[in-house]
């Protein structure tokens, strides 16, 4: 059953739930999403460090990156099996907030500078957060991070800006093979589950969507993915869960071990005054 | 492509959505090489053999269009008996002058038809054959003779049946049989499967129902043999049928932004506007006498008389009248080669003295930049105009050569002047694509500050030194005082119309109307025209190259989106995408057709041909010019109107392509006793010591092969990334890239630092570790490939060595291109030595390495 987290959120008319649909499988890993993420939303640069890892030298997504191009090299036999010839596959994928379904960050915010829109995207407003770092730990995929130059938490918007413009985000505009896609979540994930069937005939035995399932650790996402291999091979965790998931339970047996100690001093009390 | 082109990519990944097979075929394994059908890689320097294996494999099989073929190339025209092929004469061709290391064209020309000059006596009108004939070959002609100017006898005798053992196709068989599956597996380290695999794909996919492209960039133009590689393209394509037709063609992809209009309109030395051929000191006195050496007999390029009249209306105006031969004399003439890399050892000479660099930054751009940055620091100027301060305007300060103490800043004489520039979103303009197309570009903000657009600083420099000038009566003035240098001036900055310049480009009538085709132009001084390929970009007062209408609204040819040269044809010679009839060779392929009934040809593209010339039309023998081209002649620019298999002039190193090795080559030639190109052009100077080859003594000294390129991440030497953080952070130091197994043999680590070293540098990179540099199997050797990304130097936040330092200045004889796409060189773990020690270190390797100043200037 999918949810509306926009309604659920207190907008009763509202557009669309609006979200990614990264296809890695066209990713040239130009970078382009990238730049033009930092250049639209103005995220200082990060860091000027050769990491020896492949050509991602942005490494992961933090305060100050908000689009990652992961780059993973595998080693894979090619021609007929007889032949023991070692071929390699390279693997681009462009990361970003996912937009939970069920947010932990944004359930944990205590000054309410998280937010969910009207589109279904999970937004923080740095002039309202208080750098309390609470999303922090509660992100399953270490997505939101906080500054170290202003002490606030910063992560994708989905141009929050631009969709109240009537734009697509920068970086869906500036991917040229269309490996990021923007549009109304719905249609996405029919457009993916079309695109995942054509790369299973094609023999790609690997490809899989992730974060599309609505039933899965987070409701689905708002950004959800098509791998060519498993998660972990990307980086991902295989099978996320909202940090909060059990919080809920958690404050029921608070409550009662609260309610419990309450009356217990208040027995101890009592039996004081006595 | 999609690591230097990811924004034209794209179309490639349309093409692959909708079941186009994607082959890349490269030494290295990049970002199109993951998302390619087939990855095949190759030894850098080999490919006119792995070409020239698939034309054998296309001639001995049997895959040619031949009825193409028959009709449309010069495949069965007959060649002189004169003519001694590489496999006679071991690797050369008939006509070579080894003292001079030069070719006379003589015998590679057509037989029949009466006798007439070969394209090197063209503008020596005499036919005397001496040194300044080698000077006019040496200029460099070979841009002109390309565009098809080159002259060529225009009834040649044929062979329809295609067995005459003298007609090209036999030929062009003889040439390339042994250029078969063993030899591209020894050559270029490509198994037979890999190599058949292609072989089977691109034939497959040729044909009257199918098409393929090529697609390349300087991976195959910047080496000794550049030109020729992709001549072997050339013919593959024409004996594949796949050019003048939708979904065919040969596309090159350029360095940077326009670079086919910096060529069109050109900043060559050998060139005017629409590849007319500068004129040379000796030759070419007058009009009559330039026309006369450099047009042809038959096709378009007979009307070269009406280009260059209008051409000179358009730069002097009133000025330019048949009584004082349009000011032709005030044409700059040539004395020899004055290409960029010869222009350097003048400055280190003394002989060039000043200089301007328009965002051009040689001192890390350029081979040899060792050679680039001495001859920086001996002009008595220089203007840079760039976005930033580049390297270029501060190797006085910062050069490598400071901290070798080779130079000292105190005693550096040249005085540098720093101009800002504008960048293309701050200025109006036009950009020409690879297809030809312009497309115009509109000011979308001011230049910030000083900066300036390049035509401000061209305009208002050129007025400052007119009116300088203005009493001057000295004749030498004339030529700058008797500019129509008139263009009006926009906005507070002054800025000079880019609109006008574009009318001038168009040209105009005797009324001052905007012509609108080039076929309007006259030899009688009636019109002006710029540039006579682009006449008609502004048809109706029009500017044709601003049209953006989406591809949605029109046909899927999108005639209306910018303009292409010439008359907005998108696919040039496109009379050959239908069959001699003039029907399309099939209906998935139609193009351009004869409408029998109309007696005109039309189609979704502008036919590239005489409107109303019939396929069944065959010329008088004695027609000339236009009337000479026949129904069935589709090139209409080749002086024959047929497309070259064989090339009997244009070239200055060969009629066909044959495989040399690379002028620094751990290998020997396999196939010929000639090891290099026996006319490569060799700048000979101390600065540039060469390595010896092959089986030569020290050739083990640099037993492995750097080849270098560019990252999506950087723009060409850095002046455009460098300097931005967020392009920067993507790709923050210089890397090699090395194979594990090259790591193991020398003890390089991942993140670690190496030094590369060739007989002119010793340079520091940090190293990539990587199974997509693969080892390949050569000669029964295993070679390991070095990977070097050549855009830093030490300006920016992006800083490193630069890969150019180690290259050579050994050239392409045809363009004067510098080879830098397969360089021998060595590699160690650790950073260089600092300071003096880095130039013992290099000292060391020439002295190992037996390096003289003949080392590397033989055969």
């Amino acid at each position: 059953m999918s949810v509306d987290p926009a309604a659920r959120a207190g907008y009763p008319e509202h557009p669309p739930r609006m979200g990614f649909f990264t296809d890695t499988s066209v990713c040239i890993g130009c970078k382009a999403c990238e730049v033009a993420c930092k250049e639209w939303n103005a995220v200082p640069e990060d860091g000027l460090a050769l990491s020896g890892m492949s050509y991602d030298n942005t490494v992961g997504l933090g305060a100050s990156t908000w689009r990652h191009v992961a780059f993973i090299e595998q080693s894979i036999p090619v021609g007929p099996p007889s032949a023991a010839a070692e071929g390699v596959r390279w693997l681009m994928s462009s990361d970003v907030c996912k937009h939970c379904t069920e947010s932990g960050c944004l359930d944990v915010c205590p000054t309410g500078a998280l937010f969910r829109t009207e589109f279904g995207t999970v937004v923080v407003q740095d002039d309202v957060c208080n750098g309390c770092g609470y999303c922090v730990g509660a992100c399953p995929f270490g997505v939101i991070a906080r500054r170290e130059e202003d002490g606030q938490a910063h992560k994708c918007t989905l141009c929050y800006d631009r969709l109240g413009a009537g734009m697509e985000p920068a970086c869906a505009k500036a991917c040229p093979t269309d490996s990021i896609q923007f549009g109304p979540l719905d249609e996405l994930r029919e457009r993916a589950a079309l695109r995942v069937a054509d790369l299973r005939a094609a023999g790609q035995d690997h490809a899989q969507l992730y974060l599309n399932d609505p039933d899965d650790g987070i409701g689905g996402g708002g950004a959800f993915f098509l791998l060519l291999d498993e998660p972990e091979v990307y980086g991902l965790p295989p099978d996320p869960v909202v940090t909060t998931r059990d919080l809920p339970g958690i404050w029921k047996h608070v409550g009662l071990a609260a309610a419990g100690l309450a009356a217990a001093g208040l027995a101890l009390g009592l039996g004081r005054r006595k | 492509m999609a690591e230097c082109h990811p924004v034209g990519f794209q179309w490639v990944m349309e093409a692959k959505a909708r079941g186009a097979t994607v082959i890349h075929v490269d030494p290295r394994f990049t970002r199109t090489s993951a998302v390619a059908d087939l990855h095949v890689p190759i030894r850098a320097g080999a490919d006119i053999v792995f070409l020239g294996g698939i034309i054998n494999y296309v001639l001995t099989q049997e895959k040619y269009f031949r009825e193409y073929v028959l009709n449309y190339t010069n495949a069965a025209t007959l060649l002189t008996e004169n003519f001694a092929d590489t496999e006679d004469l071991d690797g050369v061709f008939s006509g070579l002058d080894r003292e001079h290391r030069a070719y006379d064209f003589e015998a590679w020309r057509y037989q029949g038809a009466e006798v007439s000059a070969a394209a090197g006596d063209r503008d020596r009108p005499d036919g005397n054959h001496g040194p300044a004939q080698r000077e006019v070959r040496q200029a460099g002609r070979g841009e002109a003779h390309g565009s098809g100017g080159a002259a060529a006898h225009m009834n040649p005798d044929r062979d329809e049946t295609l067995q005459h053992p003298r007609c090209v196709f036999q030929v062009l068989k003889r040439h390339f049989a042994r250029y078969t599956p063993d030899l591209v597996e020894q050559v270029c380290g490509v198994p037979p499967e890999a190599f058949g695999r292609v072989c089977e794909l691109i034939t497959e996919n040729s044909g009257p129902d199918r098409t393929t492209a090529f697609v390349y960039s300087v991976g195959w133009t910047q080496h000794t043999v550049g030109a020729q590689y992709i001549r072997t393209a050339a013919i593959l394509q024409l004996l594949l049928g796949n050019i003048g037709r939708p979904g065919g063609g040969i596309l090159a992809l350029r360095g940077h932004a326009s670079i086919q209009g910096s060529t069109d309109i050109p900043t060559l030395f050998d060139l005017l506007p629409g590849y007319l051929p500068t004129p040379h000191v000796h030759g070419n006195e007058n009009l009559a006498a330039y026309v006369a050496a450099e047009s042809t007999d038959k096709g378009f390029w007979a009307e070269m008389c009406a280009y260059t009249v209008s051409l000179l209306k358009a730069w002097w105006g009133e000025e330019a009248t048949a009584d004082n031969d349009f000011c032709y004399g005030y044409l700059p003439r040539l004395t020899g080669s004055h290409s960029t890399y010869e222009t350097v050892v003048a400055q280190i000479e003394g002989r060039c003295q000043g200089y301007f660099l328009f965002g051009e930054n040689p001192a890390v751009g350029s081979a040899n930049g060792r050679m680039q940055r001495f001859g920086l620091a001996a002009l008595d100027w220089l203007v840079v105009r760039d976005l930033v301060m580049i390297e270029s305007a501060t190797f006085w300060q910062n050069g490598p050569e400071i901290e070798t103490g080779e130079m000292r800043t105190e005693d550096i004489g040249t005085e540098v002047f720093f101009l800002p520039a504008a960048a293309h979103t701050e200025k109006n303009g036009s950009f020409t694509n690879t297809q030809r197309m312009l497309q115009w570009h509109h000011e979308a903000v001011q230049p910030a500050g000083d900066a300036r657009s390049d035509l401000w600083f061209a305009y208002h420099l050129g007025r400052r030194i007119r009116a300088k000038l203005a009493s001057s009566s000295d004749e030498m003035d004339r030529p700058v005082l008797g500019l129509t240098w008139d263009y009006p001036v926009e906005g507070p900055l002054a800025e000079p119309s880019a609109e006008a310049v574009l009318a001038e480009v168009n040209g105009w009538d005797a009324d001052g109307k905007p012509l609108s085709s080039y076929t309007q132009l006259k030899d009688d001084g009636s019109t002006a025209c710029g540039c006579w390929i682009y006449c008609g970009v502004r048809a109706d007062g029009v500017n044709q190259a601003a049209r953006r209408k989406p591809g949605s609204e029109q046909s899927w040819v999108a005639p209306e989106w910018g303009w292409a040269w010439p008359s907005n044809r998108r696919i040039l010679y496109n009379r050959a995408s239908a069959d001699p009839a003039g029907k399309p060779w099939s209906e998935r392929k139609a193009l351009v057709w004869w409408d029998a009934d109309a007696g005109k040809w039309t189609g979704h593209d502008v036919p590239d041909f005489i409107a109303d010339r019939a396929p069944s039309y065959r010329p008088p023998d004695d027609a000339t010019g236009v009337a000479a081209i026949s129904g069935i002649d589709p090139f209409i620019l080749q002086a024959d109107g047929k497309a070259w298999l064989f090339a009997p002039a244009g070239l200055v190193d060969g009629p066909l392509p044959a495989h040399y090795e690379p002028q620094e080559s751990p290998f020997t030639n396999p196939l010929y006793r000639q090891q290099r190109n026996p006319v490569r052009e060799i700048i000979r100077h101390p600065q540039n010591p060469l390595q010896p080859s092959g089986s030569e003594l020290g050739s083990a000294v640099f037993p492995y092969v750097a080849t270098t390129y560019r990252l999506t991440e950087h723009h060409t030497a850095g002046g455009m990334s460098r300097m931005l953080p967020y392009l920067s952070e993507l790709q923050p130091e210089f890397f090699c890239e090395v194979s594990p197994e090259l790591a193991a043999e020398r003890g390089l680590a991942n993140g670690g630092w190496a030094t590369i070293i060739t007989a002119r540098a010793a340079i520091e990179a940090r190293v990539l570790v990587t199974a997509r540099i693969r080892p390949i199997e050569v000669q029964g050797r295993r070679l390991h490939q070095i990977g070097l990304p050549y855009h830093w130097g030490a300006n920016g936040l992006s800083t490193g060595d630069s890969a150019n330092d180690l290259a050579h200045l050994v050239l392409d004889p045809n363009v004067h291109i510098q080879e830098v796409k397969a360089l021998a060189c060595d590699i160690r773990p650790g950073r260089r030595p600092r300071g003096p020690a880095v130039r013992d270190l290099v000292r060391d390797y020439q002295r190992r390495a037996g390096i003289t100043e003949h080392t590397g200037t033989e055969e």
